[in-house]
């Protein structure tokens, strides 16, 4: 998951669907981010990278919808809707999860369980 | 410290006869340089030693055997009561104070003499220059106009300002004794004789041979040497006072029978000086020697070699068969006990704890006693002093009042931390007394005996300040080089002086610019969606 400036970032994503339950007068997702690009990546205790400012998902509620659509805590986000998620500010991208006349979020995530599954299964052919 | 000016160095006498025989320079260098005498020991007459002798083997071996000698004398004068037994060092004492006060005094009047008639024929010289022409040759000489009366008024200033400067430099009384000569004021005198003698020449073939008529050019003259002489007094306080204030070498003193270490910064000096020095230093830097404190070291090393019970009753220097026998058996001894399984580090690990505690507790019964006897004295103010002139004292008596109480806690502290030589009944009274009169508090009363202060703070007898003997392998004329070790014997312990040159210190130079100095937040907040 590291990245190089200027050259494009390649990463192994799961496809997330998470549909926003609605609480009043809310619409939660039911986790919590982390991260951004005014943000101090070094504190930042999920990433492999130190130097990541991308967002990453810091907490899971337990039963919530992003639990249930299979968020799991520490991974990155990189697209929410087509919107990319990898050089945004903090609150552009809480604003991009939050936007109130949207009911399904489908966010690209990456982890790096996802990246050794793939390795291993290319391993074996 | 050496105030009185009755000695004269004994080696000055050696050190002429042996090695200069330069009759000018005798005059005021002998007496102005600091003489410093030699001490004696009271097994050998150590002036200056020749440059093979090992320093501190010698030194060790010649220890022992005083020790082994006057084992009993010394153990019994250090743990009783010191007013009336005598211990080896006040003997010595006793025989060097007859000694050197006999022989050295015509030595010291006749340095003086010498230079006080060397400094008179430096200074009539001038007037001699300026008088000359007017008794041999009055009638030919040229009036002196006014230019050359003003410059009799300079001669004579110069001249009272020439015997002032020599005066502070050179005929202060000297702070102490050296063994050599001082050798830059002996070079300094060669000098002076040099240049008066080279000047009375030119005199005497070109003016007073020729009868010259030319007056002014005579008082220029002189004028110009007396020019020359405060020239060269500028260069003798260069040389004598200003070249050794610059700090050039670090100096490691350490006292040879407990440690004690000391730093000094010094600049170049001849090695004698250094030592004066040091010896200066010493007197308020280290704690009094006390060898009462050693005698637990010397029982454990006595406790090693008593363990397999090697007698030897002769002392060192017997015959070769012997001496033979003795070393394979010490050689045996040693290799015995690296072999035993030795405890004695347990044991002084629980004596030290020991006495310790025990002199905590000593300590604490004594503050409480000086306190409580304070208690019992108020100073009087001045009405009461008029009302009731009953039952005043004044401090001395005021003190002998409150001391008894305090006396036996006192008594028994001291002991216990083996001071008691130190301090006599009389001392502590005086002491008192002082306390009382400047109003101190009973802390500051108990300061001087809850801690071991400088030897300068105890009575003279302990100073043996004329005791020194400088040991060293260069010449003590020399000077101080990276390096050089030498060493300043007293009469039962020694300082060991290493030296080392203080380093080049490099400086870089890193300019900050003050608008460079920002700052940013870094933060990491968590946002639940």
């Amino acid at each position: 998951m590291s990245f190089i400036p200027g050259h494009p970032v390649t990463a192994v994503v799961q496809r997330i669907e998470i549909h926003k339950l609605r609480d009043g007068d809310n619409l939660i997702l039911g986790f919590s981010i982390g991260g951004g690009i005014d943000q101090d990546p070094s504190q930042n205790p999920f990433s492999e990278d130190k130097t990541d400012k991308g967002i990453y998902v810091t907490r899971v509620s337990k039963g919530g919808p992003a639990e249930v659509a299979g968020l799991r805590m520490g991974d990155k986000i990189m697209q929410v809707n087509g919107w990319d998620m990898t050089m945004v500010t903090h609150d552009q991208a809480r604003k991009k999860l939050t936007k109130k006349n949207e009911d399904v979020v489908r966010l690209l995530v990456t982890r790096k369980s996802l990246e050794n599954a793939v390795r291993q299964s290319m391993m074996q052919h | 410290m050496d105030t009185e000016s009755a000695y004269s160095g004994y080696s000055y006498y050696s050190g002429r006869s042996r090695g200069s025989h330069r009759h000018g320079e005798r005059s005021r260098d002998r007496h102005k340089s600091r003489s410093k005498e030699s001490s004696r020991s009271e097994k050998s007459v150590t002036i200056n030693a020749p440059p093979a002798e090992p320093l501190l083997g010698d030194q060790s071996v010649r220890g022992e055997e005083v020790q082994d000698d006057n084992w009993g004398e010394t153990t019994t004068a250090v743990t009783g009561t010191s007013e009336h037994s005598l211990s080896q060092e006040d003997i010595v004492r006793i025989s060097k104070d007859l000694d050197d006060s006999v022989g050295l005094d015509c030595k010291r009047y006749l340095n003086v003499a010498l230079s006080v008639i060397l400094g008179l024929v430096v200074f009539l010289t001038p007037l001699a220059f300026l008088i000359l022409p007017h008794l041999l040759w009055p009638d030919r000489l040229r009036a002196c106009g006014t230019a050359c009366e003003g410059l009799f008024i300079s001669v004579a200033f110069k001249l009272l300002i020439l015997l002032l400067a020599v005066w502070a430099l050179f005929f202060r009384p000297p702070r102490a004794g050296l063994p050599r000569i001082f050798v830059f004021r002996a070079l300094l005198a060669t000098l002076v004789l040099l240049f008066v003698l080279s000047y009375w020449l030119f005199y005497g073939v070109r003016i007073l041979d020729s009868q010259d008529e030319d007056y002014q050019g005579i008082v220029q003259y002189a004028v110009s040497l007396v020019d020359a002489l405060l020239f060269i007094h500028y260069l003798a306080i260069v040389l004598l006072e200003l070249r050794q204030l610059q700090p050039f070498f670090s100096l490691c003193v350490t006292r040879s029978t407990d440690g004690a270490t000391q730093h000094y910064n010094l600049g170049q000096l001849s090695i004698q000086r250094a030592a004066v020095v040091i010896l200066e230093n010493y007197y308020k830097d280290f704690p009094v020697h006390n060898p009462a404190l050693l005698t637990a070291s010397k029982s454990r090393a006595a406790k090693h070699l008593a363990g397999l019970k090697v007698y030897n009753v002769d002392g060192p220097g017997e015959n070769n068969a012997a001496a033979g026998i003795a070393q394979s058996q010490s050689r045996a001894m040693i290799a015995a006990a690296a072999r035993r399984r030795d405890s004695s580090h347990n044991e002084l690990y629980y004596e030290e704890a020991e006495h310790e505690r025990r002199v905590r507790k000593r300590r604490a019964r004594l503050v409480v006693a000086v306190e409580e006897a304070f208690t019992h004295i108020r100073r009087m103010q001045e009405e009461e002093q008029k009302k009731a002139p009953g039952d005043v004292m004044d401090p001395r008596e005021a003190a002998q009042a409150i001391f008894p109480s305090m006396a036996r806690a006192l008594q028994k502290y001291l002991r216990t931390t083996r001071q008691q030589h130190l301090h006599s009944m009389e001392s502590i009274q005086q002491h008192l007394a002082f306390s009382i009169t400047n109003n101190m508090t009973p802390k500051a009363f108990l300061e001087s005996y809850l801690t071991t202060g400088p030897t300068l703070q105890y009575g003279k007898d302990r100073w043996l300040a004329r005791q020194w003997t400088l040991i060293s392998e260069a010449s003590v004329t020399s000077g101080l080089k990276d390096g050089t070790v030498f060493l300043l014997k007293c009469i039962d312990f020694s300082l060991v002086v290493t030296t080392k040159k203080i380093p080049y210190i490099q400086l870089a130079e890193e300019f900050i610019d003050p608008k460079s100095h920002k700052f940013m937040l870094r933060l990491q907040s968590e946002t639940s969606v």
